[in-house]
């Protein structure tokens, strides 16, 4: 089947080395601690995050870090011949990948006993659903607030034609040569997930680990920017005061009893007027 | 120098925080000499030390925090309470105002109860015990709990505790706020429900400058109608 022309273009216009459209909301499930919802190209992710909570089952708990568990699942509807709801092999399999990805970055150790949930819902498919829920889950944990060394994103890149291409859809997923999903951290380098299905030469490896090392770099950006855009918002109000200084004497209030000035400090004045006036 | 400057910027996990001069604060992390943001967040300097303050994130306990929990066990000597965050907190029988005898405690707080308590300590495998043998600290009876993000709450309580002080006088409500983002009211329906609208203004938004004043208006906007 010929998914490339003469020209290097592909079936549905791109060029070999590029992305499919992507999009990425951040926040989106008011219920969840974190949550992004993720489109690229006629993919369609939903990812939450829930924790650190309480571990259960009980005996997965680690007493030295938090444990993530992820469920990836694909929606019935995701695919054109109705997906079977519940978990196959291919989904436990991938959800096992993404928690080992995820667990590399999270600074697990701050929150032992408990455990990190994410789930990873595809809503549509069409090729590279694995790395579309990844980078939704770093955005989504990102969301939630848990510390992590840095947002993965993930991509992948494989061989159609005999010519290594980059972000594979569904046509070329199912009549290429080669499928090589990899996630990794952009600015060390390291890699935190690759598989390959197919045939590549070293040198077509070599190839397309850099294209896809390279499109990594830009759905980092595209990721960071979702996150930024959710918090803008709340970016315009100063609330670091808060962490520090205990605010144990307005906690407790009552009609009768009067206020205890004990740790007041003075930068508590930025509270009500965000202009602060600290040099640099 | 002063002590702090405010920066007032979105740091998000793994954005450079500085590269060198300054030390690793809270929400940070150290990786080849450079300070690097490990959650999402506000950047924050203070006396050379780099901080971010987590926008999210669930409450994590730290000795000494005022909480409202809600009891969610009951065991012959002791009571576990949920307090909004990863882990439960066990309320032991000698940390509890009044005498219990060895498994009586149902009979002075049961299952859902919700109660004002203090969290006493927590371990290094952040194993929280909670108390509420100190002033002020019980039961609270009736009313009921307004859920916010803990990072709001500071928000909430204002400068000297301004912006709580408003919304107590003008919907007349007794309000307690815990550092765990759970806060709790009682006063008649229509007050409380004016006061639960305001803080959920301030927990969602943070969005403008002169919060205060917005809440003031709502609050005056009000309470003006019904006189």
């Amino acid at each position: 089947m010929k998914l490339i022309d003469e020209n290097g273009i592909r079936t549905d216009g791109r060029k070999v080395d590029e992305l499919r459209p992507i999009k990425i909301e951040a926040g989106v499930l008011k219920n969840a601690d974190g949550s992004a919802y993720v489109e690229v190209g006629k993919n369609k992710v939903l990812a939450a995050v829930y924790g650190p909570r309480e571990c259960h089952p009980r005996h997965m708990q680690n007493p030295a870090k938090a444990i993530i568990q992820c469920r990836y699942n694909m929606i019935s509807f995701s695919v054109s011949d109705r997906k079977r709801p519940g978990p196959d092999r291919r989904s436990v399999e991938i959800s096992k990948l993404i928690s080992e990805a995820l667990d590399y970055v999270v600074f697990t150790e701050n929150y032992p006993r408990t455990s990190i949930d994410v789930y990873i819902e595809v809503l549509q498919a069409n090729a590279g659903t694995r790395c579309a829920g990844l980078t939704a889950a770093a955005v989504a944990l990102a969301d939630a607030g848990i510390p992590m060394r840095d947002i993965v994103p993930s991509v992948a890149a494989g061989k159609v034609n005999d010519t290594v291409v980059l972000d594979l859809n569904k046509e070329e997923d199912n009549y290429g040569q080669a499928d090589l999903p990899i996630a990794m951290i952009p600015r060390t380098g390291e890699v935190l997930l690759m598989q390959m299905d197919g045939h590549l030469t070293k040198d077509e490896f070599d190839q397309a680990l850099e294209m896809g090392v390279k499109a990594c770099k830009e759905i980092y950006e595209v990721q960071k920017d979702a996150l930024r855009r959710r918090y803008a918002v709340v970016n315009g109000e100063s609330e670091e005061d808060s962490k520090e200084e205990p605010m144990e004497d307005s906690n407790v209030e009552s009609k009768e009893e009067p206020m205890e000035d004990s740790k007041e400090e003075p930068m508590e004045n930025s509270k009500e007027e965000p202009e602060m006036t600290e040099e640099d | 120098m002063n002590n702090e400057s405010f920066t007032r910027e979105l740091v998000l996990p793994g954005d450079v925080l500085d590269a060198g001069t300054m030390k690793p604060g809270e929400g940070t992390y150290v990786d080849d000499g450079k300070i690097f943001a490990a959650m999402l967040g506000i950047k924050s300097v203070k006396s050379n030390f780099v901080n971010v303050i987590p926008l999210g994130g669930r409450y994590i306990p730290a000795p000494g925090d005022m909480i409202i929990g809600k009891v969610m066990d009951i065991g012959p000597s002791n009571w576990l309470i949920d307090i909004f965050s990863p882990y439960p907190a066990p309320l032991h029988v000698n940390e509890v105002p009044w005498r219990v005898e060895f498994g009586d405690t149902a009979r002075y707080l049961g299952v859902g109860d919700t109660l004002l308590a203090k969290v006493l300590m927590v371990d290094e495998t952040k194993r929280v015990q909670v108390t509420m043998k100190e002033q002020g600290l019980r039961k609270l009876q009736g009313g009921q709990i307004v859920e916010i993000a803990h990072s709001k709450v500071p928000r909430v309580i204002g400068k000297n505790g301004s912006m709580i002080q408003m919304i107590k006088t003008y919907t007349n409500c007794r309000i307690f706020i815990g550092q765990n983002g759970r806060i709790w009211m009682d006063g008649n329906m229509e007050d409380m429900d004016h006061a639960v609208q305001a803080i959920k203004m301030i927990d969602e938004g943070a969005q403008t400058l002169k919060l205060t004043e917005r809440v003031k208006e709502f609050l005056e906007s009000v309470y003006r109608k019904e006189e």
